[in-house]
């Protein structure tokens, strides 16, 4: 039923990356296992910044997971056709995504054991417990739908009736869940920088830029390793999602950088100072959040141009800075930024330590393993199926 | 079938496998007795009745801990109509089992049911004057 | 079910009883700093609070655990900071620690309702229940809460064996004191005061100490701006 059995068939290159992939899962792995048995402390972390780069990969993988919706969206709801054969890997990729980003929450808790006390204990007041309901829904929903899509393909036939309702339901799931992300930030009083209504907003820019960049990215790959051809059509208007997407998400940001620097209001001012000119001497985040403009300010040149979005191998430097740079932004700015300085005005510094860094990239393999996977599934099926029509 | 004796030899290696916490522990001799727990001395009646805890005392634990930390109820009345103040250290330990080795975790020992949790951040009470014990009829 | 008229009047005193007895406290601490300042460099008040409650003592600043300190005047009240302000008060250290606010965004934001307001007042941990998830971290405005970053028992100096060490991974703060308030003791600072600067008291009772106090002086709090209630009142 899972069709497993057509991932276990891969040419040479195939393996090895899995066999790589492996190694760095088995590396995070036994670091994990240092980390539930030394403590957090192994982390970069500290008594001021209590959130790093496990919970900020959540955040902005978050975002990821809830583009599938912007091929859905149209393929579904508005019967663009050009978008049919990569809606399946959009969904995968969501899956990937959502697994990811649950696994980065899991690794940061300090007694993980007892997260089912999140179910044992609901509590509909926290927005942390609306975090595991839309996450876990959305896995959930995603998983169905790519089995039962992907099954009916495979029987050359079309998807069951009760699968489409499910399928929009998964549309304004995708929006919520990437809007509950943001709650979780934009409603403490106590963090001014995230205490921001456009929190949500941004965050469902930046999703729906760096999501569909990166699907792009995917898509062009499979095409070069897999001789898949996602369509040029499709994605041409993937490539001019982002576009959209990272306009509005860069006007946001200054919309943010004007808002805190004319009402010249210190709580608001201090944590952009702190990013991007340093405070009190500490500035080991500027030059990362310098490089994540110049990147924004590259990819947006790149894809405002239609003469340089529509030529595939610019577009792929587009994406791949699009990406970058938002994953500077939310993966590292974002929740960093937001607790320095402390509420007591302390300027405590972070930076991820190795094991912290090995447990990262594990889970980062982890989802590239799933990603593997699901892709040579579903286009095993095709293949199978291009086959059989040939043969007819 | 040249390959009887493999296969049986196999089949008896595997067993001797299976069964080795069994015959392990018969050899040591360690199974004939129970686990030598040594009663508190002072008190003869225990918060409930002696089935009970050996059944469920870490439920009765679990209901004390909701209780006192998200109740802040802090007294029990006991089937025999004493009240105890409910504090694993307070009471438990220190009014009646006073040594944990000798008791707590000789059963527990016995029984392979590890240390609980609970002991990563509970307390013994400090060492006091040796108490009598009076060992089990 | 037939009601006897005696059973009935019996419940009617019983619920009359219950509901007569003494309104709920609502628990709260009136601070003197320049009382508090009168022995530069007194932490009485802090070693009691960490020795009664088993607080670590971590070499490590980072994790440092800590359920009450000093923090410089600008730090705690920023919003008073400023080049004119009073010169000796710029620079003084006051107590800082939970505020027990009365509209907690930490409660709001647990997940397991590990940490909840007691009708009391008092805002109060589960350390069963937490599962070290750091929202009530970042959710609180005053930096009041730590986590245990690292087995803590190892860094206590000495065990006091009446009260539970926590293990790692659990967040923790003051709880002012509720297991000795439950025996009728104030709280351990409040106690160990030599200039009894520290005034505990329920606010409802309007002859308590520290409700007098807050009737006869001015009094300011922590970002009160931020709807928190919060319920540490410092005498100016």
């Amino acid at each position: 039923m899972f069709m497993f059995e057509k991932a276990v068939v891969g040419s040479r290159r195939y393996w090895i990356w899995l066999l790589c992939l492996l190694v760095i899962i088995g590396a995070g792995f036994l670091c994990y296992l240092r980390q539930l048995e030394y403590g957090l402390g192994i982390t970069g972390l500290s008594r001021d910044v209590t959130w790093g780069l496990c919970i900020a990969q959540s955040t902005f993988l978050a975002g990821v997971a809830a583009s599938a919706v912007m091929v859905v969206l149209p393929y579904y709801l508005h019967d663009y056709r050009a978008f049919g054969r990569i809606t399946i890997l959009g969904q995968f990729l969501a899956i990937a995504a959502v697994t990811m980003c649950m696994l980065f929450i899991f690794v940061d808790l300090g007694q993980p054991s007892r997260v089912i006390n999140v179910l044992l204990y609901p509590t509909p007041g926290s927005i942390m417990f609306w975090d595991l309901i839309s996450l876990g829904g959305y896995l959930l929903l995603n998983a169905v739908i790519a089995l039962v899509t992907l099954g009916a393909e495979r029987r050359d036939a079309a998807p069951p009736g009760w699968i489409k309702p499910v399928i929009f339901i998964s549309i304004p799931w995708a929006m919520g869940m990437c809007t509950v992300t943001a709650f979780l930030y934009s409603g403490l009083p106590g963090r001014s920088f995230w205490l921001t209504a456009i929190l949500a907003p941004r965050f469902l820019a930046s999703a729906f830029s760096s999501g569909p960049a990166l699907l792009i990215l995917l898509c062009l790959a499979m095409r070069r390793l897999a001789k898949f051809d996602p369509g040029r059509d499709a994605i041409r208007r993937l490539g001019l999602i982002v576009t959209y997407a990272m306009l509005i998400n860069v006007f946001f940001f200054l919309m943010e950088v004007f808002t805190a620097f004319y009402s010249r209001i210190p709580e608001h001012m201090e944590h952009f100072r702190y990013l991007f000119a340093g405070l009190e001497g500490r500035a080991s985040l500027v030059p990362w959040m310098w490089t994540s403009l110049a990147l924004a300010a590259v990819s947006l040149v790149l894809l405002v141009a239609p003469r340089y979005r529509n030529e595939e191998k610019v577009l792929a430097v587009a994406c791949g800075t699009v990406f970058l740079s938002l994953w500077i932004d939310k993966g590292l700015g974002l929740i960093v930024g937001g607790f320095i300085p402390s509420p007591l005005g302390a300027v405590t510094e972070y930076a991820p330590t190795l094991p912290e860094l090995a447990i990262s990239l594990a889970i980062w393999a982890v989802g590239l393993l799933m990603l593997t996977v699901f892709y040579r599934i579903a286009l095993a099926v095709r293949e199978s199926l291009a086959a059989a029509r040939q043969e007819v | 079938m040249r390959d009887r004796p493999i296969i049986f030899g196999g089949l008896m290696v595997f067993l001797g496998l299976a069964t080795f916490p069994i015959w392990y522990n018969v050899a040591a001799g360690k199974t004939s007795r129970g686990p030598d727990i040594k009663l508190p001395a002072q008190e003869k009646e225990c918060v409930a009745a002696t089935d009970y805890m050996r059944s469920s005392h870490m439920d009765l634990l679990v209901e004390w801990r909701e209780q006192v930390v998200r109740q802040h109820v802090r007294r029990f009345t006991a089937f025999n109509g004493r009240n105890y103040n409910i504090s694993l250290t307070g009471t438990c330990l220190k009014q009646c089992h006073t040594s944990k080795a000798d008791f707590c975790d000789r059963c527990h020992d016995y029984a392979g049911a590890g240390t609980p949790y609970c002991w990563d951040c509970h307390n013994e009470p400090r060492p006091a004057a040796t108490v009598a014990h009076r060992l089990p009829q | 079910m037939t009601i006897h008229r005696r059973g009935f009047l019996c419940t009617l005193a019983l619920a009359a009883n219950s509901s007569a007895q003494a309104p709920a406290k609502r628990w709260a601490m009136v601070i003197d700093p320049q009382k508090c300042l009168k022995d530069k460099g007194c932490t009485k008040c802090i070693e009691a609070c960490h020795k009664t409650h088993n607080v670590p003592a971590l070499a490590e600043a980072r994790h440092q655990v800590k359920w009450i300190w000093k923090e410089p005047f600008g730090h705690a009240f920023p919003s008073e900071q400023g080049e004119h302000v009073r010169e000796e008060l710029k620079h003084q250290p006051v107590l800082v620690f939970c505020n027990h606010c009365d509209e907690p965004p930490c409660v709001r934001v647990c997940p397991t309702q590990a940490t909840w307001k007691r009708a009391d007042g008092i805002v109060m941990m589960d350390w069963h229940r937490c599962i070290g998830c750091r929202y009530c971290i970042a959710g609180c405005p005053y930096g009041s809460r730590s986590f245990n970053w690292v087995d803590p028992r190892p860094h206590i100096r000495q065990i006091n064996t009446d009260f539970p060490t926590r293990a790692k991974g659990v967040v923790e703060k003051c709880t002012f004191c509720e297991e000795r308030l439950a025996q009728g003791q104030p709280p351990a600072c409040v106690e160990a005061c030599p200039e009894k600067a520290l005034v505990f008291g329920d606010l409802r009772d309007p002859q308590s100490e520290a409700r007098k106090l807050l009737r006869a002086r001015f009094s300011i709090r922590r970002k009160p701006e931020l709807g928190t209630k919060p319920e540490i009142y410092y005498l100016v």
